[in-house]
């Protein structure tokens, strides 16, 4: 993944939200990443410090909720955690190519000041 | 992933459309680069007047949920919407550098000919290599050449596809970046993704790249001719396939010896009908 880029549009969304806040400074940047999203955490924090400088979030912290694959199972009619990638229900061992959650690539929300 | 391929520095993409013969146009940056200096600008804007000495801001959070995609993801719908009105039925290929994705699309165009109208948008960092192999063989082909991008967006496919006669056209076919990471999280707006995966790539390449393989409508073997040279083993390899893209059709095929091509040719002239019967 390019977290480079990815990074620098998160920094304009956070900076652009805190000036329409009216805030002088990004304090903090809380983003959701998914399992399935490509993205590599320790990526995003190694490019956050780089693009942060000189702008309102220099010396804001970066935290990074990771979101684990969902998949949904037709058969239980339930979901389940995919905790190695596979897609296997734990309950009936059916594959399932459901996605409920794990693609995720946001700004949950930004602290300012 | 990007930080070994540079992806995200500000480079120019350019596109070389089949009539400008391989000239380079003049094309804007990659939207990604304009938002980093909008960035840039944002910050380096004067901060905002104080004029009550009181003035202070307590720290305070606020909730965006807002996708990173979401740009993408809007302009992918547009750029699906379009193709829909064109009637055009839209491939992503996609696959690791060398799976045989430009012989794939150039073998397949020769087995539609006569029943179905290809264009072909090319995406590689460098050279127009894939794009004049493509030409040779007869199609209207735009190269899109990303620079240190290592996947296509839905912005590039755009203003590619504005360089092609889409009219005449009944198959539209995207060849991604070689790239087995990135293009897996950017919708270019296609009706099918179609993901290759080569007997000389090793069985369990779909266990390495779960996302990718995740997101296929249609996976693919490619090189079956040389299965029995590269030790494939063709059980467990569709095993694999089918834990991580279940969900996907799979096709086992060799492009240069033809073996499976029909029943490839058979489902995409499917695919193309009933996406025309759907609009009627």
């Amino acid at each position: 993944m390019h977290e480079l880029s990815l990074i620098q549009d998160a920094l304009r969304v956070a900076t652009e939200s805190a000036r329409r806040a009216g805030a002088d400074r990004v304090l903090g940047l809380r983003l959701r990443v998914g399992m399935m999203s490509g993205v590599v955490p320790e990526a995003l924090q190694f490019a956050f410090e780089l693009v942060c400088r000189g702008t309102l979030a220099e010396g804001a912290t970066l935290e990074i909720e990771s979101v684990p694959m969902v998949c949904w199972c037709g058969t239980c009619e339930a979901e389940f955690v995919c905790e190695d990638y596979l897609n296997e229900c734990p309950r009936c061992h059916g594959l399932s190519g459901d996605l409920r959650r794990g693609r995720e690539l946001e700004v949950a929300s930004v602290k300012v000041a | 992933m990007c930080q070994e391929c540079g992806c995200g520095l500000p480079r120019e993409v350019s596109i070389h459309g089949p009539a400008s013969g391989g000239m380079t146009s003049p094309v804007p940056q990659p939207s990604h680069v304009s938002e980093r200096d909008s960035a840039s600008a944002t910050a380096a804007a004067a901060p905002h007047a104080h004029d009550a000495a009181d003035h202070q801001h307590a720290p305070r959070t606020l909730d965006l949920n807002r996708s990173l995609l979401e740009k993408n993801d809007r302009l992918a719908e547009r750029n699906r919407g379009y193709f829909r009105a064109k009637r055009l039925l839209v491939l992503n290929v996609l696959s690791a550098p060398g799976s045989g994705k430009t012989t794939f699309i150039q073998k397949t165009a020769e087995l539609l000919a006569g029943q179905c109208r290809l264009g072909v948008i090319v995406g590689d960092l460098a050279t127009d290599n894939d794009a004049n192999r493509l030409r040779a063989a007869g199609l209207p082909v735009v190269q899109i050449t990303t620079g240190t991008v290592c996947h296509l967006d839905a912005e590039m496919v755009a203003r590619a596809a504005n360089q092609l006669e889409l009219d005449s056209l009944d198959l539209l076919i995207i060849e991604n970046v070689g790239n087995l990471v990135c293009p897996a999280a950017y919708d270019l707006g296609e009706d099918l993704r179609v993901v290759l995966l080569s007997v000389t790539e090793g069985e369990d390449k779909p266990l390495k790249y779960p996302p990718l393989f995740h997101s296929a409508n249609v996976a693919i073997v490619t090189k079956a001719d040389l299965a029995t040279v590269t030790g494939w083993n063709r059980d467990l390899a569709l095993a694999n396939l089918r834990r991580v893209s279940h969900h996907a059709a799979v096709f086992e095929l060799s492009a240069r010896s033809g073996d499976g091509m029909q029943a490839w040719r058979r489902f995409l002239l499917q695919a193309r009908d009933a996406l025309t019967a759907g609009q009627r």
